[in-house]
């Protein structure tokens, strides 16, 4: 049997990287046998335990072997609400596929493109066929429609709560929707997850901003006996460096929602612009700077850099990601730190100036800590920036809300076990608990605070 | 919700409109914001509260007609719906108990945003004298509601159409070195005015509020495309203002930033005015 995994047809990479439209088109059903066959069911099944949600993996992978795709879609649904969103953007090979049996000599079972298999099959071949649980007329609030929002808000509709999505945007979906660049989630994917959601019951309401219009006692007030926060962590960071102000400089966030949400990429047929120049730096080395370069090389940028300040072995995107970004061109400035952002006399970018970093002893992250170089200043000349070092939770709930606890550095506290806050009756999790980190994680604590507000709604 | 109630011209490029939004109605407060998407595919366009009427459920927004997205709001009649209207947004703003009297500076549109923060000073008791510019006659908006709240309403336009021919900073001089008995300064208009005004409140040092209306995406400090300098740290307009100490605005800043788009812009307006001429001669 092949070391190696099937490998997933693509877009050819000189090609890709001037449109919009999905990099990997997906495994074929005899691609996907294939693949499902190289899975040995193995007795302890570390997949499941590697996998935030627990999908029962060896057993969709079977009958995948079988040819029974619908019923291996029914199965990853036991446990995951939105299986076409996990299997392109989960970090598989720091889960599920990280402590695969057969991984231990080759390459791990491909669990991530299985599951996408499997998903876009049943999209393409069957109905859904929802059934609109009975309601038992309890109602149930939920602040944001991001990944943590979406999957706390279908488990709560299948358990028969009356339950209600409070978004800010005009559109539903979060940092799906605006954040993660069609390339790599085709946006009509998230739409038929809301959509099944509405299905369900799911009431959502757009352009909600809660902690203005309604505070969380507001929406107690309203008759909702419990309230989840899944606000994520939309507070872009900046490096406060000299600079950061001039024009053509942006945070990651403002970049991809001009060209993800507000379609900046169809300018002028689209009213919202965005400026991308022929040199253009990303800072930071996550799935975001990756996506923010991925997106500015699209959008016509002739040169692209990703800018790092550690090495690639630090590099906390995912594998897939950082492999295509290189395959598209995007060039890698490791060990490079900007200390400065120069603009010219009309105040718009003309260069980044940077440091060389070395790697020294290993922090508290765990990884060795860059230290700067000392004469090695250099400018690279970009017209423009793009900041994408990660992002806080953001302030809005936590400042309005009375007796709801939160970290220092903004993150709402919770138990651990049950997810809920120093409000009785509210829970929260994903990004605003944790700060950011990956969709599935949210996911899980999605579920896990919909699994709590029954107990805590049932015992009540 | 969203249906526009009202809608009147206040001059050649500025429109107001009353809009039903009953719950926004309950939270709105003077110096917050709203923002505006038109159509399906609009930008999202952030406007300030000029008023609003908690008992009837509305708020008033007046808005130039400069871009693209507000010309076609300003297409918009009574009947109508706003495809979406988010807010309110930003920091309301306060004042002390101890404010005995406010010099209020309003430059164009700039007036309405004004409006709400002297009619709130009226309500608490503090006497404000207010100074209201336009370029022309036609271009001073608001002059009988703001003649309402203030004790002595000061008129100024550059061509001397109306009031006293000149600038709004000419008055504001002179009104302090007759006799400065202003323990606040309120400003709100262009960037340059300003900054103008603040460069002369700087000298006798009175505290001057401003508010800004740099590009905006969200309006919920996401984006962080809103970032204004204040005392030399990075403030988010939607978040932290849009009312700020105007002694410690960067305002050349402000300036380079709000342009970034503007040849963008430009290419919006007139694709959008041309397909209007063409659809005009369509529709005969």
């Amino acid at each position: 049997m092949s070391l190696k995994k099937v490998p997933m047809p693509e877009q050819e990479p000189d090609q890709r990287n001037k449109n919009f439209k999905e990099v990997a088109l997906g495994y074929e059903e005899n691609m996907a046998v294939e693949e499902a066959e190289r899975c040995i069911q193995c007795k302890n099944q570390p997949c499941v335990e590697g996998c935030p949600v627990h999908v029962k993996i060896p057993e969709f992978i079977k009958l995948i072997a079988n040819r029974d795709f619908e019923g291996a879609y029914q199965k990853i649904k036991e446990t995951n609400n939105l299986p076409a969103i996990c299997g392109r953007v989960c970090p598989q090979e720091s889960q599920c596929e990280s402590v695969c049996t057969r991984g231990k000599k080759g390459e791990p079972v491909a669990i991530g493109r299985l599951e996408r298999f499997t998903a876009d099959w049943h999209m393409k071949n069957n109905e859904d066929k929802i059934e609109k649980p009975e309601t038992n007329g309890r109602k149930v609030a939920v602040i944001g429609s991001g990944p943590a929002g979406l999957s706390c808000a279908g488990d709560l509709a299948k358990m028969g709560y009356d339950t209600t999505i409070f978004e800010a945007f005009h559109t539903p979906g979060g940092v799906l929707m605006y954040g993660i660049p069609e390339f790599r989630l085709p946006k009509e994917i998230v739409q038929k997850e809301i959509d099944s959601l509405k299905k369900l019951g799911v009431k959502i309401e757009t352009n909600m901003v809660i902690g203005k219009i309604l505070t969380i006692d507001d929406l107690f007030d309203m008759g909702y006996e419990a309230v989840f926060i899944g606000t994520g962590a939309g507070l872009p960071k900046f490096m406060n460096i000299p600079g950061e102000n001039l024009n053509g400089v942006y945070s990651a966030n403002e970049f991809l929602t001009r060209i993800n949400l507000m379609k900046a990429y169809d300018f002028p047929n689209s009213p919202t612009p965005v400026k991308v120049g022929k040199k253009v730096a990303v800072v930071g080395g996550g799935n975001v700077a990756m996506d923010a370069a991925r997106s500015a090389k699209r959008m016509g940028a002739e040169e692209v850099y990703i800018v790092y300040r550690r090495s690639e072995e630090e590099m906390p995107a995912r594998l897939e990601e950082i492999h295509h970004a290189k395959e598209e061109g995007i060039i890698f400035k490791l060990l490079t730190n900007p200390v400065r952002i120069i603009g010219d006399e009309s105040g718009s970018v003309k260069g980044i100036e940077c440091v060389n970093m070395v790697l020294g002893d290993v922090d508290e992250s765990g990884r060795r800590r860059p230290v700067e170089e000392k004469g090695s200043e250099h400018v690279i000349d970009v017209d423009t920036v793009i900041i994408a070092i990660g992002q806080s939770p953001n302030p809005l709930i936590t400042s309005t809300t009375e007796g709801l606890e939160k970290q220092r550095w903004g993150g709402i506290i919770v138990n651990e076990e049950t997810l809920e806050t120093s409000r009785r009756g509210v829970f929260a999790g994903g990004d605003a608990v944790t700060g950011a980190a990956t969709v599935i994680l949210a996911m899980g604590a999605g579920k896990k605070a919909a699994a709590s507000i029954h107990k805590y709604l049932s015992e009540k | 919700m969203n249906e526009i109630l009202e809608k009147k011209q206040l001059n050649p490029t500025v429109k107001m409109m009353v809009i039903n939004a009953p719950l926004m109605a309950k939270k709105a407060k003077p110096g917050q914001f709203v923002i505006v998407r038109v159509d399906e595919k609009g930008e999202r366009i952030p406007l300030t509260i000029a008023d609003y009427d908690r008992n009837k459920g509305t708020i008033t927004i007046i808005f130039q007609e400069v871009g693209m997205s507000t010309k076609k709001l300003g297409t918009l009649n009574v009947g109508d719906r706003l495809h979406d209207f988010v807010g309110p947004l930003g920091k309301p703003v306060e004042f002390s108990k101890d404010t005995k009297r406010v010099l209020a500076i309003g430059g164009g549109v700039g007036v309405a945003p004004l409006y709400p923060k002297v009619k709130m000073l009226n309500e608490m008791k503090v006497p404000v004298d207010s100074i209201i510019g336009g370029r022309s006659a036609e271009y001073v908006i608001l002059e009988d509601e703001m003649k309402k709240v203030s004790e002595n309403l000061y008129i100024t336009t550059d061509d001397g159409t109306k009031g006293r021919k000149g600038f709004v900073t000419d008055v504001l001089k002179e009104l302090i070195e007759k006799d400065n008995k202003y323990d606040e300064v309120i400003a709100i208009g262009p960037l340059i005015m300003m900054k103008m005004v603040c460069n002369i409140t700087k000298e006798y040092n009175i505290p001057t509020m401003v508010s800004m209306n740099p590009i905006m995406i969200d309006g919920t400090g996401m984006c962080g495309g809103c970032r204004v300098t204040v005392g030399g740290e990075t403030k988010f307009a939607c978040v932290d203002g849009p009312a700020f100490d105007g002694l410690k605005v960067d305002f050349d800043e402000a300036m380079r930033r709000q342009n970034m788009y503007k040849d963008m812009e430009r290419k919006v307006l007139e694709n959008y005015e041309h397909e209007c001429k063409l659809g005009g001669i369509l529709n005969g």
